[in-house]
């Protein structure tokens, strides 16, 4: 088994490690939304290196006229190490019992891993070769209103778009925090139009700090995947007296396989 | 007998009623094995037992298709299976040499590749 991580080697105790996992846990699980939504392929370990499109790259203008020949398609997966810097005295004192250890570093970090992420997903990441599903969604958007009151209207729009082209249910809305925030707080007495929403998808509605306006998707599986790799994990890179160097990393790669299967909200 | 929910079905999550559906399944499957292989073994009719055979072995191919899709699911089977499957010599010390270390002494997640276990969840 691939030892990339070197946790052996870190100068943490049994119960700072159990602090710095389950802090990096809460927070990722916490921001992450795309992987809630999409098919999981893995974890695959540290060793694949990329997913198989099943498909031949044959050059423009012809290959050799005596050896024809292709190149297979692959997508590969993207690395991420993001680097964490935490206190060696804090770390410490997990194991004195401190039921309160700053681990803001790590919480930031964190943060900054799941965001690349579901950016990664929803928006696409050019030098990794991921098209988002933004990106990749095959319908016209559709305009969210200034007015979160009025967004029942437009994701009713979408969810027609989305069954106009054969794509079954249940859906799921991802709208940016702004999005979010106006249409859970929308409504004047009535009946409250996220509850109007939800009750349109069958899925759930999230939140996410990397979209701006939103996404309409089917989650009934089989449209998208995202590949894993290594998972999410903490690892050690350095330390000196006063300071130990960790590492949030993971390997991954997104694809679309059906485009029909989003709208994009545009803000 | 399909294997009866623990909880109200409908306090589950779609993700986990899949996941009911497959581990029942897959328990169906080893089963099934489990009758094929007694009923070869004492049937005299070497025609019959040559079928229960071919049998069983479609049930144990059930089975690890089951198996497989629960390990894409369950981040905790990948990481076990990568550990005791295709490996050789005695399997009880296989759990030693995963951890590094006698049970009890081993680090919270070691250096291995399953991370902290997020996988694929609902929110």
């Amino acid at each position: 088994m691939a030892d990339l991580l070197k946790r052996s080697l870190a100068p943490l105790t049994e119960e700072a490690w159990q602090e710095v996992d389950s802090t990096a846990a809460t927070i990722l699980k916490a921001q992450l939304t795309a992987r809630t939504l999409v098919d999981f392929s893995g974890p695959h370990g540290w060793q694949y290196a990329a997913v198989n499109l099943g498909r031949l790259d044959i050059p423009k203008g012809g290959s050799d006229e005596n050896v024809p020949w292709g190149v297979r398609s692959v997508l590969p997966l993207v690395e991420v190490r993001v680097p964490v810097v935490l206190p060696q005295l804090e770390l410490d004192n997990a194991s004195r019992g401190c039921a309160d250890i700053d681990l803001s570093p790590l919480e930031e970090a964190a943060k900054r891993a799941a965001h690349f992420e579901d950016a990664a997903v929803y928006a696409g990441f050019g030098p990794g070769g991921i098209q988002g599903i933004v990106q990749e969604a095959a319908h016209k958007p559709v305009k969210l209103p200034d007015n979160p009151e009025l967004y029942p209207k437009a994701v009713a729009q979408g969810l027609k778009e989305l069954r106009l082209a054969g794509v079954p249910g249940p859906y799921s809305l991802v709208l940016g925090i702004d999005e979010y925030a106006g249409l859970v707080q929308a409504g004047k007495g009535g009946f409250p139009p996220a509850r109007i929403v939800r009750d349109m998808l069958g899925g759930d509605i999230l939140a996410t700090q990397v979209l701006q306006g939103g996404v309409l998707l089917s989650i009934a599986g089989g449209d998208f995947e995202l590949t894993v790799g290594q998972d999410l994990a903490i690892g050690y890179a350095s330390h000196d007296r006063n300071q130990v160097e960790l590492f949030l990393t993971e390997s991954f790669t997104f694809r679309v396989l059906r485009p029909e299967a989003a709208v994009e909200l545009s803000a | 007998m399909a294997l009866a929910y623990h909880e109200p079905p409908a306090e589950l999550s779609a993700e986990a009623r899949d996941i009911h559906r497959a581990l029942s399944s897959t328990i169906e499957e080893l089963e099934a094995v489990a009758w094929y292989h007694q009923r070869a073994e004492v049937c005299a009719d070497e025609g019959l037992r040559a079928i229960l055979l071919h049998n069983r072995d479609e049930e144990i191919e059930h089975a690890a298709m089951g198996l497989e899709w629960l390990r894409r699911r369950i981040p905790k089977f990948d990481e076990e299976l990568r550990t005791y499957l295709f490996t050789s010599g005695p399997i009880h010390a296989l759990e030693e040499e995963a951890t590094g270390g006698s049970q009890g002494e081993s680090e919270p997640n070691p250096a291995g590749s399953a991370g902290m276990g997020i996988g694929k969840f609902t929110k």
